[in-house]
């Protein structure tokens, strides 16, 4: 894991982040409100994510952290807008500021993969078998420019793996995703995604089905883009290693809510949330003595049996009936730009102190 | 590729010689390959006969001289017809073999168009429909297909309009007289046919509707999604292109068994095939028509198993024959 | 009934820990209820009860004695006296379509069951012994898969007799390989989990092991190819009738009904190629409803 190695040179300076929601005059690049997400099955809907919101500003990097059912991938997929036919998803999902939840599948189409891209996790299954990656590569580009040639296509399709650094590009163009590793074969997914230079590159998972080396690699090929390209990136993992030396604000999510959301060295130094607490307990660290890694007793509640209130309350020890039983917590500001939905985070956060 | 071919065709060689005595064997149980003889009122006919052909040594030296006559092309003649056994079976195959191609083509055709359609309306009402419909085509006994066609198609027209000729002919793949391919044979193809297309068709259609769905539902399909990919692309150029490798498979290994499995067909629509000349000769007892028929087939389908196999390969790259 | 359905139902991210609840119901409860949701299977069901009835109590049912003749009539389309006509004969058609069922029926359910368990048991003796009986099963296997079955099934039928007993023993000689070939899979799979091994090494006879862990693995798969063979024996019956190799008159099936009528194309009496047609098709479809529900049903990861 790049946990520790990472973790201490933080992300670059917190105070060039635009603070969430706080309404400063610039509209944000991707602004998410109350986005809720309701998947139809046959025992009724069930709600993936509720009340979401938060922004992305261009060039910073958003970490979204939540295990696997906390709704991170519904809220990526809701964004990209390839949530299955009949989901119920409401709220608002602003790009620049225009409205892509009214857009119709045709007027989508053309943000996909040219103002948002999304990069997959499980390369293997994500890239068309049959089909070399250089094909798959030029079509990525040829659908948002009709006009490019094959020649130019194919040399964009290179100069593409060779920008997410797979030697010999042009020999390998010509391969199925079969002949690549798995480290490659992410770096291919990477490749295509940024291949109209999008606004924002939404990485789900990008790193979950690979070794540990390739992952750092991975996600070295991410900010090297970045750099390069100035794109937004949201990156959704389960892995609070990732976020740490990736990410300029983090965002907690659980049980399809938002638990906590800050600028990354405060969340990671001054965890708001006990569930963020209990995340960080858990994770291996170099920077603290503690040999033990505590888990978080419990289960996540099912989507169909969530409790009223605070989501995490059955499994908090700091839960408090009257409390953090009741519904619709509002979020509650720390310090600038660090929000919680804890109901007693003053209070814990003061006793802490 | 090619050493995969030659292993795999070295590798079934027993199969077909275990198989080929047991059908000697079975054949020569259950008939009497002199059965005319016995009432020959000739007495020394049976013996000399029997010892002619060697019915009197045990059957696996039976099995062996046929065996060693068959490989170098002497197949004998046949009991029924008197005339030779290869040239009957060769040009049974033929026109067999036109009926395979005929319908197969249609059957594959329709099915995939059936299935995109589907797939990519799932749950509509003309989904629905066409499930309703092969399950309706795969419950029905293809002979009873075939009488009905002939009545509705054929005979029903004819009568109803005052017609001279039938619209559809149902008996033989030519008029008297007429050769070739031109609309007299189109007019007796039609019936036949589409007799056996309708299992096929059906049982091809649910297939390709699945094979289209499961890629329709693939992560990489999502993929082609999030690039922006428009709807009609993603259908042609990623399901269907990767549906199309085990479509072909299940194509060329029922059309293997249709080489064989034409005797319903040929039989209501009197098609001189192999299906035919199984019958004719069965109903004859024709013994030494019989064995190699059975042979051929054999023969015909591992070849076909052979060549579905190749043509995977050849569509999917992850494959790799050795 | 809605406690139960919730139950069962398979959340799609936590399965695992709502399926502990469905174990308090017994499994066949849970399998009658998701079958009994199947309205297509049902309503197949009570086809096939109502043909089973139909045919089975034609000595009660038919409106005329069985084969009984009329031959000033001869062939007369349906009315209010013959339903479904009368064949040359004269013999009611419908009565005729009623009794012939009981032979198409018996048939179909006879190779469909007889298939089946032969087929289970081979597949499990090659599963389960392995080695040379594996091998040879297997080949055995292979080579009816190149010897096309209409010639194999006429030949062997022209050699033993068409008697509707001897018509069961070939079809299901013939019919037993492809779930023999899902049956020794399913052993072989099973002889490598872990579970097994750990009831061996406690001292429980391999036996009695595979007679207790594979048969509930197996049950939805038997059941299955038990109508999916009847379905197909109903067919090929029909078709190895037609074709003069089947059940051979003065007995008559649907099939032989078929054949007979089959004269009768383009004739003033082509009525007659309906009635058995149909039959064979309410049957084949019913019987595949059946299966489909009874896939679902018994499916053990309970999708769908």
């Amino acid at each position: 894991m790049t946990t520790a190695a990472t973790n201490n040179s933080g992300g670059p300076a917190a105070s060039a982040i635009p603070t969430g929601g706080a309404g400063p005059a610039d509209t944000p690049l991707l602004a998410v409100r109350d986005l809720t997400v309701r998947y139809r099955s046959e025992a009724g809907p069930v709600t993936a994510v509720t009340g979401l919101s938060f922004d992305v500003a261009a060039g910073e990097t958003l970490g979204i952290v939540g295990e696997s059912g906390s709704g991170k991938s519904a809220a990526s997929m809701a964004i990209m807008g390839l949530l299955p036919a009949g989901t119920e998803v409401t709220g608002s999902i602003r790009l620049r500021g225009e409205e892509l939840l009214t857009l119709s599948d045709t007027q989508m189409r053309d943000v996909r993969g040219r103002r948002i891209a999304i990069v997959f996790q499980d390369a293997l299954s994500a890239l068309n078998p049959m089909m070399t990656v250089g094909a798959q590569l030029a079509e990525a580009v040829a659908v948002h420019h009709r006009d490019r040639g094959r020649v130019e296509l194919h040399e964009r399709a290179a100069e593409l793996l060779d920008l997410v650094g797979i030697p010999d590009p042009r020999a390998r163009l010509d391969q199925y995703p079969h002949e690549y590793s798995g480290g490659m074969r992410q770096r291919a997914l990477i490749a295509m995604s940024i291949a109209n230079d999008p606004e924002i590159l939404i990485a789900d998972e990008p790193t979950t089905a690979l070794d540990v080396t390739v992952q750092a690699q991975v996600l070295e090929v991410i900010e090297r883009v970045q750099d390069r390209t100035d794109t937004a990136v949201v990156l959704i993992t389960h892995d609070l290693g990732v976020v740490a030396g990736l990410a300029d604000r983090v965002l907690v999510l659980y049980s399809g809510t938002k638990l906590e959301d800050g600028p990354v060295d405060d969340l990671f130094h001054a965890p708001a949330h006990p569930y963020t607490e209990g995340l960080l307990a858990a994770l291996p660290r170099v920077d603290r003595k503690t040999a033990r890694l505590v888990p978080i007793p419990g289960q996540p509640p099912s989507p169909r049996d969530r409790p009223v209130g605070c989501p995490f309350g059955p499994r908090c020890v700091h839960v408090l009936p009257g409390v953090c039983d009741v519904p619709d917590l509002p979020m509650t500001r720390v310090s600038p730009g660090h929000d919680s939905a804890c109901a007693r985070v003053l209070e814990l956060m003061g006793a802490a102190r | 590729m090619l050493t995969f071919l030659a292993r795999r065709l070295a590798t079934s060689v027993p199969v077909v010689i275990i198989a080929s005595f047991l059908l000697f064997w079975a054949v020569r149980a259950t008939f009497d390959p002199l059965a005319k003889l016995r009432q020959s009122h000739d007495p020394t006919a049976l013996p000399r006969e029997t010892a002619r052909l060697g019915l009197n040594r045990p059957v696996p030296v039976q099995y062996l001289r046929w065996m060693k006559a068959f490989v170098t092309g002497d197949w004998g003649t046949s009991t029924r017809t008197g005339g030779s056994v290869s040239t009957m079976i060769g040009s049974a195959l033929g026109t067999t073999a036109q009926l395979v191609v005929w319908g197969v083509l249609f059957a594959a055709v329709l099915a995939l168009a059936v299935g995109l359609y589907s797939a990519s309306r799932q749950y509509s009402v003309g989904d629905y429909g066409f499930t309703a419909l092969s399950y309706l085509g795969i419950a029905m006994p293809a002979f009873w297909v075939g009488l009905i066609l002939i009545q509705a198609l054929a005979i029903w027209p004819q009568q109803q309009f005052g017609m001279a000729d039938p619209p559809l002919y149902f008996i033989g793949l030519h008029s008297p007289g007429s050769h070739g391919v031109n609309v007299d044979y189109l007019r007796h193809l039609v019936l036949p046919v589409l007799t056996m297309t309708v299992g096929l068709v059906a049982g091809w259609s649910r297939f390709s509707r699945a094979a289209l769905v499961e890629s329709l539902g693939s992560d990489y399909v999502r993929t082609a999604r999030a690039k922006g990919v428009p709807r009609r692309r993603i259908l042609i150029r990623h399901a269907l292109r990767n549906s199309f490798a085990p479509f072909v498979t299940v194509v060329a290994m029922d059309a293997a068994l249709l080489v064989g499995g034409l005797v319903v067909t040929e039989q209501i629509y009197s098609i001189p095939g192999m299906g035919r000349l199984f019958l004719d000769s069965m109903m004859a007892g024709d013994v030494f028509t019989l064995v190699p028929w059975m042979l051929v087939i054999a023969l015909a389908m591992i070849l076909f198993n052979l060549l579905a196999d190749a043509a995977y390969a050849l569509l999917d790259p992850r494959v790799n024959l050795r | 009934m809605t406690e139960i359905e919730t139950d069962t139902k398979p959340d799609t991210e936590k399965a695992h820990k709502t399926s502990n609840n469905a174990h308090e119901p017994s499994q066949a409860r849970i399998a009658l209820r998701r079958f009994a949701r199947h309205k297509v299977a049902v309503a197949g069901l009570v086809v096939l009860a109502a043909l089973t009835v139909g045919c089975f109590g034609a000595s009660l049912l038919a409106p005329y004695p069985h084969n009984a003749q009329d031959l000033l009539l001869g062939a007369a389309p349906p009315s209010g006296a013959h339903l479904l006509g009368t064949d040359e004969l004269g013999r009611d058609y419908l009565s005729g379509v009623m009794y012939a069922g009981q032979v198409s029926l018996a048939i179909g359910l006879g190779v469909g069951v007889l298939s089946t368990a032969l087929g289970t048991l081979l597949g499990a003796v090659a599963g389960y012994f392995g080695g040379w009986v594996d091998e040879v099963l297997m080949r055995v296997t292979d080579l009816f898969l190149i010897v096309p079955a209409i010639a194999l099934l006429a030949l062997a039928i022209q050699g033993l007799g068409s008697s509707p007993p001897t018509i069961v023993l070939v079809l299901a000689g013939i019919g037993w390989t492809s779930i023999a070939r899902v049956v020794r899979a399913q052993v072989l799979s099973l002889r490598e989990k872990e579970y097994i091994d750990a009831a061996r090494v406690l001292g429980v006879p391999t036996r009695r092991i595979l007679w207790r862990h594979l048969l509930p693995n197996l049950t939805g798969v038997i059941v299955v190819n038990v109508s999916l063979a009847v379905a197909a024996s109903v067919i090929l019956e029909s078709t190895l009738s037609f074709l003069g190799f089947g059940v051979q008159p003065p007995r008559s099936s649907w099939g032989t009904m078929l054949s007979q009528a089959s004269g009768m194309v383009g004739t003033s009496h082509s009525y007659l190629l309906y009635a058995p047609g149909l039959a064979i098709l309410a049957t084949v479809l019913a019987v595949n409803f059946v299966g489909d529900g009874l896939r679902d049903a018994l499916d053990p990861q309970g999708r769908q």
